[in-house]
């Protein structure tokens, strides 16, 4: 026996009292560390979907739809442009390199791009098995997309049409998986790759069937040499200075839209941070509140237990030995309240990832501590200290004969 | 042994005691037996340095309570005193045993066979492991008696601890109180307003 398992038994004498605080706490704490945790986690994803891409080139549209569709490939793309016109930025003096990009199939609800071989580098994607693409209708297959679909090397894909399941499918559209890659942690892990050549090819064949009804456009397919169009274009500087001067070159004097990833992406976490912050302020009003709850219940738990504290001074407990007590049975309270919010925030870290797995095939699982917790863990243990102070000064100033003589 | 000098005590100014000196020799059992008012429990509190004096003195075992640091005192009191009270108090959410243990971590002392030989001593060994307030209330004497005598005190203080007996079970509790102190090797003092405890003792005062 010690004064530090006399707590807990304390503690548990009173078991609705004490969950009461408890499960007050362990709501406050476990919100604003989901919160951390799915703010880091999808900052993190970002940033590290992000691969220094300064600059992305495509139709005229949303900016940020641009880049959620061509850099994050969870948006459908803004339109097509055509090659040619993004060859000519491409030739700018101050890119220093690009990768084209083309969407326009999905096989099972992942995404088919067609990209340059630069675009794997661009993630650091390594083939696990099989081969690079050689020719037009092969794909390389990203590490969650053949998980998920059990695709094995050799397979034959047949795609959709549109970025969604539902598309038309193209029974002429028809790839052979040659390789598969290794997971990369990064977004060519849900997709499928293959060369630009295999998607300009499938959808010649589809504009052609479309362009016999249409009249308009008939003479615009004649006379062209080339009317090849790509999705967007991954933009790297040869100067990070680049960045102020020419998106807004491309703007003002084309009808190509150019949008800054990283700016467009602090714009959003602006956007949702409000929602973020009003969340956390309603959490910390939950841990003060808890520490109320708490507070009032040691101080009645005070009264009730004034002949037990009485009793155990004249056993010849000091003063100190009893404040100690009660700021223990406080502790005790806070601290597994702060270690149970986190296990809540984690199970909802993973209830959350798997439900964005669902819909935009990203996964966040981290279960690491981030330092805005520990942050956390020292409010919990102020929270604990501060509600049982006035307690404790009380039982150290109780006047024990007065108490025996009452009773 | 236990030697108080004029001792004074008064509450705000409001109640003012006046103690008639006490002196009493090592193996010496004493009641202290007064009406209601007189301040026993003041004596009691005084004697156990739960309180301190105005002015007079209080030797007990050749030390002076008065020139004590409440610290000092709370250390005192463990080592030598158990204080068997009026109503029985205890830590609720301990057991009967657990209690004990509490007693004895505060005293720096860890001995279960000594806990378990009071019990089996007062009869009450087969509740060891009862919440207290599963006990009768006679069962909740015995067990503030162990508390009173866990940590080998050399002087055991009794408050008013059969005033709410019949006749019979009075005299079993006295007798139980003087054999504990015996078998402990304790003096034993009793406040009492229960004149039904004098042919018990051989040395007794009136307040």
């Amino acid at each position: 026996m010690n004064i530090f398992k006399l707590s807990i038994k304390n503690i548990f004498n009173k078991p609705l009292s004490s969950s009461i605080s408890l499960a007050l706490l362990v709501l406050g704490v476990g919100i604003i560390s989901l919160l951390l945790q799915l703010n880091t986690l999808i900052k993190d994803q970002m940033d590290n979907n992000l691969r220094g891409i300064d600059m992305v080139v495509g139709a005229k549209g949303s900016p940020l739809q641009l880049i959620l569709s061509s850099v994050y490939h969870i948006d459908s793309p803004t339109g097509n442009i055509s090659l040619a016109e993004a060859e000519t930025i491409s030739n700018n003096r101050m890119v220093g390199s690009s990768i084209k990009i083309l969407y326009g199939d999905n096989y099972k609800g992942f995404r088919i791009v067609g990209a340059e071989k630069k675009f794997i580098e661009l993630y650091k994607g390594v083939i696990k098995e099989g081969k690079d693409w050689d020719n037009p209708y092969e794909v390389l297959v990203g590490s969650k997309v053949y998980e998920k679909l059990k695709i094995n090397l050799g397979d034959e894909l047949i795609s959709s049409h549109g970025l969604r399941e539902t598309g038309q499918s193209h029974d002429e559209g028809t790839f052979k998986v040659v390789g598969l890659l290794k997971p990369s942690n990064s977004v060519i892990d849900q997709l499928i790759i293959t060369s630009p050549q295999s998607v300009w090819d499938i959808h010649e064949t589809h504009d052609h069937d479309e362009h016999e009804n249409e009249n308009e456009h008939e003479h615009e397919h004649e006379n062209e040499h080339d009317n090849r169009e790509i999705t967007a274009m991954l933009i790297k500087f040869k100067s990070p200075m680049n960045i102020i001067q020419f998106p807004r070159q491309i703007n003002e004097n084309t009808n190509l839209q150019a949008a800054v990833p990283s700016y467009e992406i602090s714009r959003l976490f602006k956007l949702f941070g409000f929602g973020i912050e009003t969340l956390s302020y309603l959490a910390y009003l939950i841990i003060i509140v808890s520490g109320f709850s708490l507070f009032i219940n040691l101080f009645n738990s005070m009264r009730e237990r004034k002949y037990e504290m009485a009793l155990i001074r004249t056993l010849g407990a000091s003063r100190f030995q009893l404040s100690t007590m009660i700021i223990f049975e406080s502790l005790v309270l806070t601290i597994s309240g702060f270690i149970l919010g986190l296990l809540f925030s984690r199970f909802g870290v993973m209830f959350v990832s798997s439900l964005m797995e669902e819909s935009i095939n990203y996964n966040l699982n981290s279960l690491k501590i981030l330092n805005e917790e520990y942050w956390l863990l020292g409010l919990s243990v102020l929270i604990g200290v501060v509600s049982s102070l006035i307690p404790a000064i009380q039982v150290y100033k109780m006047n024990i004969s007065k108490i025996l003589a009452d009773a | 042994m236990l030697k108080t000098k004029e001792v004074e005590f008064n509450y705000d100014n409001q109640m003012f005691f006046k103690f008639q000196n006490i002196d009493l020799n090592s193996n010496e059992n004493l009641l202290i037996i007064g009406e209601s008012g007189v301040g026993k429990t003041t004596l009691m509190h005084l004697l156990a340095g739960l309180l301190k004096s105005n002015s007079g003195s209080i030797k007990l075992f050749d030390k002076e309570l008065n020139q004590m640091s409440s610290y000092q005192l709370d250390s005192f009191r463990k080592n030598n005193i158990g204080i068997v009270f009026q109503r029985p108090h205890f830590v609720n959410s301990l057991t009967v045993k657990e209690n004990l243990q509490l007693a004895q971590y505060i005293a720096n002392k860890n001995d279960n066979t000594r806990i378990e030989s009071i019990l089996k001593n007062l009869n009450i060994f087969e509740k060891s492991n009862k919440k207290t307030n599963q006990l009768s209330q006679g069962e909740k004497q015995r067990v503030s008696i162990a508390l009173a005598i866990v940590n080998s005190p050399k002087l055991i203080l009794a408050d008013e601890p059969t005033s709410s007996l019949d006749d019979n079970n009075c005299s079993k509790v006295i007798k139980l109180l003087k054999k504990q102190a015996t078998d402990f090797g304790a003096q034993l003092i009793v406040i009492t307003h229960d004149s039904r405890l004098k042919k018990h003792f051989k040395k007794s005062i009136e307040l």
